[in-house]
């Protein structure tokens, strides 16, 4: 049984720690994996991670600026996605795989 | 017409010339091209007649016309106006320059006919009528100076105009840069006299000059006109500076005409007679002057008498008759020295394009050795030549003989003159009448030594009317300055023309007394006795027993051997001067740019491209790699936020 005072307990700091491993993660993704697609997955682990700082911030400091800077984030994301997608997309078209090496060739 | 558009027509016609040949550099029409050329200066020579003939219609005192297109440079005191002046003395110059220009731009339109460049060569010809009518037109002697360096530079340019030859490219250098010598020195006489007057228009200057002569050697007016003589010595090829006219001979042969003897290579005379006033209160650089035209006069004439390139013997010729005309320059006679200026014009334009007429029809043959017997195959060219032959040696009653004449008497009488000096042009005078003589009797006359390759015949008539006219002017050139004493036994007195026209802007000398008509007399008659004596002497040599000089030139040895070989001058120019400063540049060169300036941007060079090697080496493309740095960096950052 879960006692509902354990909700109750979670402070600004639990949600931090979440966001921090959340980032961590991501950035581990980036760093790490081959695959375009996953790293661009990753990439939108670090944008939530940093989201929810700010959507933590802004509810323990009672201020909305922080919701209203995520809503920019997720759009921004949205488009960035977007792009990384259509690139990949072309990648894979030519070289059969989305593997990162391949990005070299973006090399002027 | 009104003053200021026959100017602009006068001046700008031979520049219209210049573009429309320079446009269309490539065509190789002659006829068109020189066609062009022959009518820009032809139009100039109609306006500057049109110009003179009002000068005429003037009182004689007030006889000028000056016309101010537009201000040029107002700096502080400096002021000076793109102006142009027409007076007595430029009258004179721009007749002389379109008129005997026009005449050598149609003698050349026959002359490079064959010439893959002829249209290059006329716009450039056109030029230096545009450059050389500046310096004659100029009112002030910065706007001079602008004509000065244009005749320089086309001079440049028509000297080495076939310079795929190295030789005639080098002949090209030697003359810039002979002449930018001189130049150096008309800046700073220029400098001296701008600080002195406050002024560099011609006008004000020749006003402001004092009336009581200079007789300090450091004075302001003798240190300035100094230096403007040493500029002129550059460009009239005067002792010491006269070494770059001989090769300038590298040129065609119209060139030389043109500028190597009738108008550039007067310009230094012209300069100093432009600026009479200054220079006459100047006793000591009138003696300069005059010591160093007498010297170029006979220094030149000796090197003449060895040299066996028909177009080398009148390139001394030349640097010999320029030395007369400094020589009246010295004593005070101006009059005399631009009527020379003029006489010379007439013969020595004819006897350059007679001699391009010969060259012609040899097949650019110029070694007087192998022809002879000429004036069998080229009449008219012989004809003419003789008419030449005669003016320069001053036999009366051709042109040479009055202005010669005129020269040597006021050295003579002048107070600034001396026995010596005249001692000096009268034997000079004997040279040029032997080798002269010398010239016509290898090249017109006794046995014809020429190459059974090649058959001379006549030019054609492109060449040969320039030539009838020249001829014509200088038989009767002459009779415009008749001198007194020779007037007065004549029927009707004709008066010396010349001398009345120039006399309101000459300064007469200080202290001329009078002479007796006797001694004039009598050394009129001597010069012409030695003129006759040394001509009878050459042609005894050199048509009835050409071993003679052989002889003599062999028991002279050593020292024919010194003049044939032009005393050595240049040799000694590169052994005193050229090497060392080549040397020493090359010593600065090594040291100094090569081993220090070098050296050490290399260093710095070598430092940047290091460090771009070491930072180009993490731009692998890996995008990964990069945002692993980025990462890296984040961490730097906020560690050093942190530990703060």
């Amino acid at each position: 049984m879960l006692n509902s005072e354990v909700f109750l307990d979670i402070g600004l700091n639990h949600y931090l720690i979440v966001a921090a491993l959340l980032f961590s993660m991501g950035m581990a993704g980036v760093l790490l994996r081959r695959n375009v697609i996953v790293i661009l997955m990753s990439i939108e682990l670090m944008l939530n991670a940093v989201n929810l700082t700010l959507i933590a911030f802004g509810k323990f400091t009672n201020n909305v600026d922080g919701q209203i800077m995520v809503f920019f984030v997720m759009t921004i994301a949205a488009a960035e996605a977007a792009v990384g997608l259509s690139i990949a997309v072309t990648i894979f078209k030519k070289f059969r795989e989305v593997n990162i090496r391949f990005f070299e060739h973006l090399k002027g | 017409m009104n003053h200021s558009l026959l100017m602009a027509i006068l001046i700008l016609s031979p520049l219209v010339g210049f573009f429309l040949n320079g446009l269309r550099y490539r065509s190789q029409k002659a006829n068109l091209s020189g066609g062009i050329a022959t009518a820009a200066i032809f139009i100039s020579f109609i306006s500057s007649c049109l110009l003179v003939n009002e000068l005429i219609s003037m009182p004689a005192d007030a006889r000028k016309i000056h016309i101010k297109f537009f201000e040029w440079i107002y700096v502080e005191q400096l002021k000076i106006d793109m102006g142009f002046l027409v007076d007595q003395i430029s009258a004179i110059m721009i007749l002389v320059i379109t008129g005997v220009g026009s005449l050598i731009h149609l003698f050349s339109i026959g002359y490079m006919h064959h010439d893959k460049g002829v249209t290059k060569y006329f716009s450039y010809l056109n030029l230096f009528v545009f450059n050389m009518l500046i310096l004659v037109l100029g009112d002030s002697l910065l706007t001079l100076f602008v004509g000065w360096e244009g005749v320089g530079l086309c001079s440049y340019l028509l000297i080495g105009f076939w310079f795929t030859d190295q030789e005639k490219a080098t002949a090209g250098m030697k003359a810039f840069i002979t002449n930018r010598i001189g130049d150096a020195a008309f800046l700073l006489g220029m400098f001296i006299l701008f600080v002195t007057f406050g002024t560099l228009n011609i006008q004000e200057l020749n006003i402001l000059a004092p009336s009581v002569a200079e007789t300090s050697w450091l004075g302001a007016i003798t240190l300035g006109t100094l230096f403007l003589f040493i500029g002129a010595t550059g460009k009239s090829a005067q002792i010491p500076l006269y070494v770059w006219l001989p090769d300038a001979m590298a040129g065609p042969t119209p060139v030389s005409a043109l500028i190597h003897a009738a108008t550039m290579v007067t310009a230094g005379v012209y300069m100093i007679v432009r600026l009479n006033p200054l220079f006459i209160v100047a006793p000591n650089t009138m003696m300069v002057i005059a010591c160093i035209g007498a010297a170029t006069a006979v220094f030149a004439a000796t090197i003449g008498i060895t040299q066996w390139d028909i177009k080398k013997i009148l390139a001394y010729s030349t640097i010999s008759q320029l030395g007369y005309m400094f020589l009246a320059v010295g004593v005070g006679a101006f009059g005399p020295a631009m009527f020379h200026l003029m006489t010379h014009a007439f013969f020595k334009a004819l006897m350059f394009l007679g001699s391009g007429s010969v060259i012609h029809s040899m097949h650019e043959e110029q070694d007087i050795r192998k022809m002879g017997g000429l004036k069998k195959y080229m009449p008219i060219t012989h004809a003419t030549f003789f008419i030449g032959w005669l003016a320069i040696i001053g036999m009366p009653p051709f042109a040479g003989f009055f202005s010669k004449d005129e020269i040597l008497w006021m050295s003579f009488q002048s107070p600034m003159g001396h026995t010596a000096l005249w001692a000096m042009g009268a034997v000079g005078a004997a040279m040029t009448a032997f080798y002269m003589t010398r010239l016509m009797c290898l090249t017109f006359w006794g046995k014809s030594r020429v190459a059974k390759s090649i058959h001379p015949h006549e030019s054609p008539w492109l060449m040969t009317v320039p030539l009838i006219a020249l001829g014509i002017l200088s038989a009767i050139g002459g009779w415009i300055g008749i001198p007194h004493i020779i007037a007065e036994i004549l029927p009707g007195h004709p008066a010396n023309i010349f001398a009345e026209w120039l006399a309101p802007v000459l300064k007469p000398i200080p202290a001329l007394g009078h002479a007796e008509a006797s001694l004039e007399w009598g050394l009129m008659g001597g010069s012409v006795f030695l003129a006759v004596i040394s001509s009878f002497v050459a042609y005894h040599f050199y048509v009835r027993s050409p071993e003679t000089p052989k002889k003599i030139s062999e028991a002279l040895g050593p020292i024919y051997k010194l003049i044939s070989k032009k005393y050595l001058v240049d040799e000694l120019y590169f052994g005193a001067i050229i090497n060392p400063l080549v040397s020493f540049s090359k010593q600065v060169w090594y040291r100094v740019d090569v081993n220090l300036i070098d050296k050490t941007t290399y260093v710095i060079s070598d430092f940047v491209r290091g460090g771009g090697s070491l930072v180009r080496s993490m731009q692998t493309g890996n995008l990964q790699q990069y945002a692993m740095y980025f990462g890296l960096g984040i961490v730097f950052v906020l560690a050093v936020i942190l530990m703060r």
